[in-house]
């Protein structure tokens, strides 16, 4: 896994070690029940304060995606993928609670809203 | 690891007034503040170098009743060696392993070599950058707990400079090891510090975690005539210029005022010691 901090981002720090964490696991570039680096290692590779890595392993961790074993360090959690894949459903019906509150507001019939979806999913393909 | 708890000093024209503040085992804490703000008699105080009212507990121990324990505890940096300057590094090990009861001859050889320097090399030989790498030697040989550096990045390069922020988040990676350093560089501290603490003409203006302290200041520009009396009480180091102005003000409560009226930015270490010491001016 590799972690790149942007220094000038207006996304925290913290923020930015929580993003990337997160796509490694969803990649499966880190797999379930595998151990991370340590906090005041990472902090170290990375140059950045200890309470920053801290930080965002806390995050990760009260968010289900990993697991604190005292003594030995943090794992990727049994259940992060999926957890990570309920966070997208739930991302995908706001989304499409966003598509339907607009196309009533352009009077649009059901069929057609629909219409779009299947339009998009096509060129997609 | 270290607890500062009421510091006083007093000297002709200048006071440092009921300093406070508390670094935990295991954490880097950078104190800022511009020359004169008080940094180096905080420092002094420490080190037991100078009389002072307060009390300072370093792992627990009063600094002034267990001085012989403290400074085998503690490992100093400042800006000249305080080696004799005529010794080689060689002769410079022998002295401090007389000195200090944990002393490790290795590790002082071996930090010595990976630092690029020669045993037969003379004190007074050194460059700034080689004389801080020497004290580091030294203090990392004794097992030093608590690590102080008084201004320990300025007059060194870029790449010597990152080079010491290595070694400091090295030394602090097992957990049972403190830094406090002072300085006027703000980039090395808002990369690796954990805590600051903020000085200004010798009182405490903030002492807390970095992350809290960045996320606790912004910056408003805008038009001075859209400035309400209320606003006006909750801004600090206000700078005018023709019909404009700039200040620091607290986010929380930044919060009640018509943000569309005036520009804000982000807070970096830099500003927040400009406006502080502005306000303190005024």
């Amino acid at each position: 896994m590799v972690i790149v901090i942007k220094n000038n981002s207006n996304v925290p720090i913290y923020d930015q070690i929580k993003r990337q964490i997160l796509n490694a696991i969803m990649s499966g570039e880190i797999k379930e029940g595998e151990c991370l680096p340590s906090i005041r290692g990472l902090a170290r590779e990375l140059k950045v304060s200890v309470i920053t890595t801290t930080k965002a392993y806390n995050d990760l961790e009260s968010a289900g995606y990993l697991l604190a074993v005292q003594g030995k360090g943090y794992y990727v959690s049994e259940r992060s993928n999926e957890i990570l894949r309920e966070n997208l459903l739930q991302q995908i019906e706001e989304h499409f609670d966003q598509a339907i509150l607009l196309s009533q507001r352009a009077e649009l019939k059901k069929e057609d809203l629909v219409d779009i979806l299947r339009n998009l999913l096509k060129q997609g393909e | 690891m270290l607890e500062i708890a009421d510091l006083c000093k007093k000297y002709k024209g200048f006071e440092l007034a009921h300093l406070s503040f508390r670094l935990p085992k295991g954490f880097i804490m950078g104190l800022v503040g511009k020359n004169g703000a008080g940094k180096s008699t905080t420092i002094k105080s420490i080190m037991n170098m100078i009389d002072f009212q307060g009390e300072i507990l370093i792992d627990g121990c009063d600094n002034v009743a267990c001085e012989k324990q403290m400074k085998q505890k503690i490992g100093i940096v400042v800006d000249q060696p305080f080696f004799p300057t005529l010794f080689t590094l060689r002769q410079v090990g022998k002295y401090a392993g007389a000195f200090y009861e944990n002393w490790d001859g290795d590790t002082y050889d071996k930090l010595l070599r990976r630092f690029g320097m020669l045993p037969d090399k003379k004190v007074s030989e050194l460059s700034r950058g080689m004389g801080v790498k020497l004290q580091l030697a030294a203090a990392l040989s004794h097992q030093a707990r608590l690590l102080v550096l008084d201004e320990p990045t300025s007059g060194l390069d870029p790449v010597a400079r990152d080079e010491l922020m290595d070694i400091l988040m090295e030394y602090i990676q097992d957990g049972s090891n403190s830094v406090l350093f002072s300085t006027h560089i703000s980039a090395d501290l808002e990369k690796i510090a954990d805590y600051i603490t903020i000085l200004s003409d010798g009182k405490l203006f903030y002492t807390g975690e970095k992350d809290a302290l960045m996320e606790k200041y912004i910056i408003v520009k805008g038009d001075y005539k859209n400035v309400s009396k209320q606003l006006k009480k909750e801004l600090i180091g206000i700078r005018r210029y023709g019909d404009g102005f700039e200040a620091m003000i607290a986010r929380d409560r930044y919060l009640f005022y018509d943000e569309d009226l005036f520009q804000s930015e982000d807070a970096k270490i830099d500003d927040i010691l400009i406006y502080a010491e502005r306000s303190a001016a005024s």
